[in-house]
């Protein structure tokens, strides 16, 4: 972990705008794991919750509703998905949704809630 | 595009050619590639398809270590595209199998994509913090207050005077949050306002309790900055931080047309992305109690990952 640490703050009535502090891992894992654009890709990984910098991890779900859209199910031959049913893909399922209970043991998410 | 390698997209943009991108790695360490698809480019690293499969993507997204390497040098493209012109960022993790994939899944939205990138020319994003700070006033006024009845009575008495200190100081940040929100919105182009940080992600020990994203035109920086300079002193009771300039990550959402509408919702995820300042709200129950944790005073375990800092 390299820097968790938020940057230069200010507030209060002084400090500098428009310093580019853009460097905090936990800004950037949070705008990259839970905004920008969705297109359809073959793989989707959804994680709907950014809260991955503790160490109890709250770990999260794929969705892959878009590649199903595409009629793409490459993934299916890997071993690792060899139980999975196809129809365990819905839109839209969330943490507790089809999805995390198709994945296989260990892949899916961790929920470690406590804190 | 050779068989055999899937594509990590790290976003779309108008123009750009990979020459511009020459010494730029992305994710999984390849070099990063503009995929012209009709007038719009996919900025693209390719990737083993074998790690980047969907089980692989699981099991990697769960270790830290990879996660953080990840989404670093798919931040750091993004904000190397976005130097040179708009660009939506992808978000973490859209792989394609192969190139026609790669076309297919940026070409079928390909109006939707143009719309958005469109409103965020020439924009950036501004993440505005605030963090409730417990004043000195507080601290003193629990044991304060009148005298009477035994030691125990007097203990009831000082606990739920400073419940409901702590109470009205959550409600008062919330409002405070609230104000600035608005006032900031109201200058920003678009606002957007997204859950507050855990504190263990945000490393700080104060709660969160507002957690906003704000889109502007280059020239209002000053502007937005001077706002939030006045904002921090009118609300005492807050720390405000300011992060920026970001790439529009808060802004590029397609929202609805992951489905078939390239063109009939085309108007819609103009809407959606832009001009609807504060209206999109994530954040629950505006107070930064997500899930009780956040606003329970008692709790600082340390603040998670680096401890301690305030």
């Amino acid at each position: 972990m390299t820097d968790v640490l938020p940057q230069p703050t200010y507030g209060h009535g002084h400090g500098r705008p428009a310093t580019g502090d853009t460097g905090n891992l936990a800004d950037i894992l949070e705008r990259v794991l839970d905004r920008g654009v969705v297109i359809a890709g073959d793989i989707r990984v959804n994680l709907l919750d950014i809260e991955l910098l503790t160490i109890k991890l709250r770990l999260v779900v794929a969705s892959v509703d878009t590649a199903r859209e595409m009629g793409i199910d490459w993934w299916e031959h890997d071993p690792f998905l060899g139980g999975r049913q196809r129809g365990s893909v819905g839109r839209g399922a969330g943490p507790e949704g089809p999805d995390a209970a198709a994945l296989p043991e260990g892949t899916g998410r961790r929920t470690a809630e406590e804190r | 595009m050779s068989d055999g390698q899937a594509f990590w997209l790290h976003g779309v943009t108008r123009q750009l050619r990979t020459e511009q991108l020459a010494g730029l790695t992305g994710t999984g360490g390849g070099p990063v590639e503009a995929v012209r698809v009709g007038d719009l480019v996919a900025v693209v690293a390719r990737v083993d398809p074998d790690g980047y499969a969907e089980a692989a993507l699981h099991r990697n997204l769960g270790d830290l270590h990879w996660l953080e390497e990840a989404a670093t040098a798919h931040h750091r493209v993004v904000e190397s595209v976005w130097r040179l012109g708009p660009v939506l960022p992808a978000r973490l993790a859209t792989v394609y199998r192969d190139g026609p994939a790669l076309h297919a899944g940026v070409h079928d939205r390909r109006v939707a994509l143009r719309t958005v990138l469109d409103q965020l020319t020439d924009r950036a994003e501004w993440g505005v913090k605030a963090y409730a700070v417990r004043s000195a006033d507080e601290a003193t006024e629990h044991s304060a207050g009148p005298v009477g009845g035994g030691a125990g009575a007097a203990y009831l008495r000082r606990r739920r005077a400073a419940l409901a200190a702590g109470e009205a100081a959550r409600q008062a940040a919330a409002e405070g949050a609230e104000a600035v929100h608005g006032a900031l919105a109201g200058l920003a182009g678009a606002a957007r306002r997204h859950r507050p940080q855990d504190r263990s992600l945000s490393g700080v020990a104060e709660p969160m309790v507002l957690n906003g994203a704000y889109l502007l035109p280059a020239e209002r920086a000053a502007e937005f900055a001077e706002l939030l300079r006045v904002l921090g002193a009118r609300h005492p009771a807050l720390r405000l931080e300011l992060t920026g300039p970001w790439p529009p990550y808060s802004f590029a959402g397609l929202e609805d047309s992951e489905t078939e509408d390239t063109e009939a919702g085309n108007a819609e995820t103009g809407n959606a992305g832009i001009g609807n300042a504060g209206i999109e709200d994530e954040s629950t129950g505006g107070g930064g109690t997500e899930d009780g944790g956040t606003g329970d005073g008692g709790g600082v375990e340390a603040a998670g990952v680096d401890g301690g800092r305030r």
